[in-house]
């Protein structure tokens, strides 16, 4: 499959390549059967491989994961899917008492390989809980891998990834890049999933993103360069575990950072990224690492969403406020980058 | 407390499997029907709140297809459990509906724009819940079922004498939560009545894929509850129902879960594709029992209607469409400063400067 790809189709065929790699692997949830999933992304499984692989279940977010656990447990590969973020919740025992401690609980005999897909985010004029950034959570707690890819390219070689994965996986998926087009040849392997990527190279700041936030930087990014900033753009992908190396070597390159995301900053991811790199790169800091984020509110009707979401012009205003003024040297580069 | 045979009390009777009604769906009564039926008086006010429910339906799904609504779920072949429920409750009984459903709320008396609110994406909410007894819309499945049955015992508590009615779909009927509030309703005999509209359809997951239970009205029975069965396209039955079980929860008889047959004639929203999933027979077989045509027959063959009382309620329904475009012609009149407004009692010095910097942005500060 050469050409062009949305993120959804990416998605959809590693689905389909997975299915017929392993026959361990399942998908299942609500309407991911003949409708193909509210979107899209499980298009055409049931009919390729039949209701025993691809099927919908009662509807029941709680049951859905709990019964992945149990068919992890027997050795099966479940990938489960969350119809929208905030309708995770109902799972949310399963996933931070089950599924992310099981390995740890039974000091590694038993594993759980499953992915749990969650589309995530706003932007798309959804009404109340549909726009919701459940990132922290699951980030914030042990045992889970936390991964969110930005492209469609990504979004199949993660997913394949997160499939084969020894441990449970929680992959979101940036539901307004759904539709995020690339010229792509699938197969493909990108980076490894748990490894943050440079997206654009630059020397006076790093704009740290990830999932829907991505293409929202390289534009803040393109936009900077007219006006003569030079900003390098990490995807951070692996929200956990998390890339110090990457981030870091790129943050001691600039020596100025910031970190954007959808969700509200308070107790947000974002905070996360800046104590570590605060932590990591103290003495090759210009300025604070500044956070753009979502408002500490929760989260807004669609007439109101667009005051929320971090934009462009957000972006270029916390690089003016990077202190430029007090530069006074550039700093050295370290011997070697790394954790 | 040592649990005695006798404290077991009587097993509650099983739901009938076939729906029992009180109109069939040529429009005549039918024989041995299992409650009485309401009075010509409360049968014109369901033809009329159903024909009214029904133009503002049809005024929704356009408005959501002009992109003038953010999504509208519809109610459409609906009409007879929505208003034959709200219908049945009194004043001071709480209503518990759904995104599903707005023409329940509009046949309570809350203004058809308010209602709209959630769906136009003003707002998560548009009436005033105290003011109208009505809970706002719930979009995540059965969580407000247990809120139901908390309200409603501290309203016994407080020697109120209402009970409140939940709304929820067949699909609903899976979660953790619907289990739950159904347990806590049976075993505290919370003055709570469980409406499931079994519409046959969860977005694309069939009923039969939901349950394995003969009816859904028989999951009543594990929890010492009554489960009933009824036609939910016939509004004499859902308003007769409804009633008996609202007054046998005041009354202190406990809960009851009614299950409404019934179905989903549009799509699940405006942006489904039910062409994906469902054969387009079975929704025209649907169609031929339309919950209107079949009260309207009846009334008239009764002689309780007339062509001038109809169109009545008919030119209501025309009023209440038109003011709803009329109020839609303007700005929406949601401000940024709503975002922080009501996020906590009063606003937070971080949330104030949030707020600050918002309005400077924007150029209002
Ligand atoms: C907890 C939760 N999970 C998933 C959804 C997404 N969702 C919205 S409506 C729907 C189907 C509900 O079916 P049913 O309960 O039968 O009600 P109906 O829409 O048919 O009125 C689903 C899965 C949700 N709103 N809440
Ligand atoms: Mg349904």
């Amino acid at each position: 499959m050469a050409g062009t790809v949305t993120l959804g189709q990416a998605l959809n065929r590693a689905l389909r390549d997975a299915l017929a790699a392993d026959d361990s692997v399942v998908v299942y949830g609500e309407d991911v059967g003949p409708l193909g999933g509210v979107f899209r992304v499980t298009d055409g499984l049931t009919a390729e491989f039949g209701e025993e692989r691809c099927f919908d279940s009662p509807l029941a977010e709680a049951g859905i994961v709990g019964t992945a656990v149990g068919m992890a447990m027997y050795g099966l590969r479940p990938v489960v899917e969350m119809q929208f973020d905030a309708f995770s919740y109902p799972a949310f025992e399963q996933v931070v008492s089950h599924v992310a401690k099981m390995r740890n609980r039974t000091r590694g005999r038993l594993e759980l390989p499953m992915v749990i897909r969650i589309p995530y985010g706003g932007g798309i004029g959804a009404v109340e809980h549909h726009a919701d950034s459940s990132e922290a959570y699951w980030a914030h707690t042990p045992g889970l891998r936390v991964v969110t890819p930005a492209t469609p390219s990504d979004g199949y070689s993660m997913l394949r990834e997160a499939v084969d994965s020894p441990d449970p996986v929680v992959f979101l998926e940036p539901k307004r890049r759904y539709w995020t087009k690339e010229e792509a040849v699938l197969p493909v392997r990108t980076a490894p999933m748990d490894r943050a990527v440079v997206r654009r190279s630059g020397d006076d700041v790093t704009l740290l993103a990830y999932g829907p936030m991505v293409e929202t930087a390289l534009e803040a990014a393109a936009a900077a360069a007219e006006e003569g900033t030079s900003v390098e753009v990490v995807d951070l992908r692996s929200l956990s575990p998390f890339d110090d190396a990457t981030a870091a070597a790129s943050v001691r390159r600039t020596g100025r950072a910031v970190v954007v995301h959808e969700a509200s900053g308070f107790a947000g991811y974002g905070a996360e990224v800046a104590a570590r790199l605060t932590e990591q790169c103290f003495h090759y800091l210009e300025a604070p690492v500044l956070r753009v984020c979502g408002l500490d509110v929760p989260y807004p009707p669609p007439v109101l969403e667009e005051h929320h979401l971090p934009s462009v012009d957000r972006i270029l205003d916390a690089f003016d406020r990077l202190q430029w003024e007090r530069t006074w040297t550039a700093a050295p580069a370290p011997a070697e980058v790394g954790a | 407390m040592k649990r005695s045979d006798d404290a077991r009390g009587s097993a509650p009777p099983l739901p009938s499997v076939e729906p029992v009604g009180l109109v069939d769906p040529t429009g005549r009564r039918t024989e041995g029907a299992a409650y009485d039926t309401p009075e010509p008086g409360a049968l014109l006010a369901l033809l009329r709140g159903m024909v009214i429910g029904r133009r503002f339906d049809r005024q929704a799904s356009a408005l959501a297809r002009q992109g003038r609504l953010a999504v509208y779920p519809s109610s459409r072949g609906q009409e007879a459990c929505q208003v034959g429920g709200a219908l049945a409750l009194a004043d001071r009984d709480w209503l518990f509906p759904t995104y599903r459903d707005c023409v329940s709320l509009v046949a309570r008396g809350v203004d058809p724009v308010e209602v709209l609110t959630l769906l136009r994406g003003d707002w998560h909410s548009g009436y005033d819940p105290r003011r109208h007894r009505c809970a706002p819309q719930c979009t995540p499945l059965a969580t407000s079922a247990p809120h139901a049955v908390g309200l409603a015992w501290a309203a016994r508590r407080a020697g109120e004498d209402a009970a409140a009615l939940v709304m929820m779909g067949d699909g609903a009927t899976s979660e953790g939560d619907a289990h739950e509030a159904f347990n806590f309703a049976a075993v505290w005999k919370a003055p709570v009545v469980f409406l499931v509209q079994n519409n046959q359809w969860a977005i694309s997951v069939p009923v039969d894929k939901q349950s394995a239970a003969p009816t859904l009205a028989h999951k009543a029975v594990g929890y010492g509850m009554a489960g009933v069965h009824i036609d939910g396209n016939d509004a004499a039955a859902v308003y007769a129902a409804v009633s008996q079980a609202l007054e046998a929860a005041r009354d202190g008889g406990g809960p009851t879960l009614i299950e409404a047959r019934t179905y989903r004639l549009d799509p699940h929203t405006n942006s489904d594709d039910p062409g994906r999933y469902r054969d387009d027979a079975e929704r025209a077989r649907w169609e031929e029992r339309d919950p209107l045509a079949r009260l309207e027959a009846l009334l008239r063959a009764e002689g309780a209607l007339d062509d001038a009382a109809m169109d009545g309620f008919e030119k209501e329904a025309e009023i209440t469409a038109a003011a709803v475009r009329e109020r839609y012609s303007g700005d929406d009149e949601t401000a940024p400063e709503d975002l922080f407004a009501h996020v906590y009692h009063s606003i937070p010095a971080q949330l104030e400067r949030q707020r600050r910097d918002l309005l400077a942005e924007i150029g209002e500060g």
